[in-house]
């Protein structure tokens, strides 16, 4: 009975949404919306879709903390995981109202590219180099991730690459890249596929990969990899950090995004109350993200792609 | 409704790692997904199957090699060409369809309207012409003839809707793309289906849960075609 009862509601709440849709545009600031009842808020019933990462998803984050959310405004959130790469390209075309992932030059290039809005920076956690235990390559306990890499193509050891454009992909190419070495040949393997079958696949024929800390915790008890280069977090270097931003599509852009319940959504994801809530989150008793929104200094360059200036003649 | 003291039966296999309700929930979307766009399939290809097997015109091997080429599409290549569609850019994109039911069943009905055309072309073509002779020869119209035709071959279209209900809701690629493989934060399916709940717990190395999620999905595969192959056969001893 739940589930008709559910999908009642959920039925209700689409046809609520799709016959305002028109009048959220005109009625600005209206009566208080009639659906909803005097102490409703107005957004009640509305629907919220944020595209976002898999790491986010995965490690059973956004379900411990959305039902607040959603409790507070009335509203669903129809969070899709898609990796950063096709979470982008969902809002860039229309299809989202909010954005989390975690690929800075990624989203720099949204923003820059006027599809974005508000970006804050949201919460950190950092990416680890793992492998076997047997470490053919000798990189356990380096300070450096590029020299690990270096270390790991020079001994032509088994590595997987997740290939699919996601902000963890994005990480390892930029990494490659840092430490001056071309990957390729059959011990470098794309396998076009999510942070949990990565693992699970260097797992099957003990290769290294790179992993963001919050996957790896939450699957460590299934597998035998372990953690041979540590990131920030665990005083590795800081070139392993993996921060994630929030923001909202842009409605100059596309004016059927839902651009007032997606900046409530972002100005409750970075309160000190659910900045808090992701902090307390833990998966196999750790904390897996670190919540960075909350500051006493202003941090100008979360609003705006790195390095942007009024000064520059960027733009 | 028998689903809640069956729920109770099986708890204790289906209910290991996930929340009260989800299994039954991404069942539930399963079904009324791929249903729903079976029955609209079928009422759209069993009438083209039977005019195009009743009638003889140029060109009639071409649309029959498209509608068997209809069969091999890959479904995330359908899921893209929906996801065009739907997309706030694409032309239904003031529809609001990107990431619902609605375009899950539109990407559905897509996958299986070839099978279920080109099976049904083959039983409609496989009846005797004495029998559609017969019933014109008898007085009856062009449709009384094509009644008695879809009669003689039911079982045939039986199985054409199972094969169509078999790509449907064993296909993954498509659902996960314009669906978005979406749940409620207490883990109550929206439009995550049990193709796209494996396909995420394999993603998160879950092989086991995965494979229990299999194993309900064949057990639902299973049940709809005894419950097709006993109305079929219930036809055939009346």
């Amino acid at each position: 009975m739940t589930i008709h009862r559910r999908k009642f509601i959920t039925a209700l709440g689409a046809g609520a949404v799709a016959s305002t849709a028109g009048c959220t545009q005109l009625g600005g600031g209206g009566d208080g919306g009639s659906e909803g009842g005097d102490n409703q808020p107005s957004v009640a019933g509305e629907t919220l879709t944020l595209t976002t990462t898999t790491s986010t998803y995965d490690t059973g984050l956004l379900d411990a903390i959305h039902t607040d959310f959603e409790e507070m405004y009335g509203v669903t959130v129809d969070a899709v995981a898609q990796g950063t790469g096709a979470a982008l390209e969902s809002a860039r075309n229309g299809d989202a109202d909010v954005v989390m992932v975690h690929a800075r030059g990624l989203e720099d290039e949204f923003l820059r590219n006027g599809y974005g809005v508000n970006r804050r920076d949201l919460m950190f956690n950092d990416f680890v180099i793992v492998g076997p235990e047997s470490d053919p390559a000798g990189v356990q306990g380096m300070d450096s991730a590029t020299d690990a890499l270096t270390a790991i193509a020079e001994a032509e050891a088994a590595f997987v690459s997740r290939g699919d454009n996601s902000g963890t992909h994005t990480k390892e190419l930029n990494l490659w890249e840092a430490a001056g070495t071309e990957p390729g040949g059959d011990w470098y393997q794309e396998i076009g596929a999510g942070m949990g079958e990565a693992l699970n696949n260097a797992n099957q024929q003990g290769a290294y990969t790179l992993s963001d800390r919050g996957t790896f915790i939450s699957q460590r008890s299934e597998i035998d990899l372990t953690i041979l280069v540590q990131g920030p977090i665990e005083d590795g270097p800081e070139i392993l950090a993996n921060p994630y931003g929030v923001m909202a599509v842009n409605p100059g852009v596309h004016d059927n995004a839902n651009y007032d319940l997606a900046m409530a959504y972002i100005g409750w994801i970075t309160s000190p109350e659910t900045q808090d809530a992701i902090s307390d989150y833990q998966s196999n008793g750790e904390q897996l993200f670190f919540p960075e929104a909350v500051s006493e200094n202003p941090d100008f360059q979360q609003y705006v792609p790195q390095g942007w200036s009024s000064d520059s003649s960027d733009e | 409704m028998p689903i809640e003291p069956v729920a109770q039966l099986l708890s204790p296999f289906l209910d290991l790692p996930f929340r009260d309700g989800y299994v039954w929930s991404i069942i539930y979307v399963s079904l009324y997904v791929s249903v729903t766009a079976v029955a609209l399939s079928t009422l759209f290809s069993v009438p083209v199957a039977v005019m195009i097997g009743f009638s003889e015109f140029p060109g009639k091997g071409v649309v029959k090699s498209v509608i068997n080429t209809g069969m091999g599409f890959p479904s995330v290549v359908v899921g893209l060409l929906v996801l065009f569609a739907v997309s706030n850019q694409g032309p239904l994109g003031s529809l609001e369809l990107v990431f619902t039911r609605e375009a899950m069943i539109m990407s559905q009905f897509v996958l299986a309207t070839p099978p279920i055309t080109a099976i049904s072309l083959a039983a409609v073509s496989g009846v005797d012409d004495g029998v559609r002779d017969a019933a014109r020869a008898l007085g009856g119209t062009r449709l009384d003839a094509a009644l008695v035709v879809l009669k003689e071959a039911r079982y045939g279209i039986a199985t054409a809707i199972l094969a169509g209900f078999g790509r449907a809701v064993s296909e993954v690629g498509s659902v996960l793309i314009v669906g978005g493989n979406i749940t409620s934060a207490d883990g109550i399916s929206k439009t995550r289906t049990l193709t796209t709940a494996i396909q995420l717990e394999a993603r998160q190395g879950q092989y086991e849960t995965a494979m229990i999620l299999g194993a309900v999905l064949v057990a639902l595969v299973l049940t709809v075609n005894a419950v097709v192959v006993h109305f079929g056969d219930g036809g055939v001893n009346r």
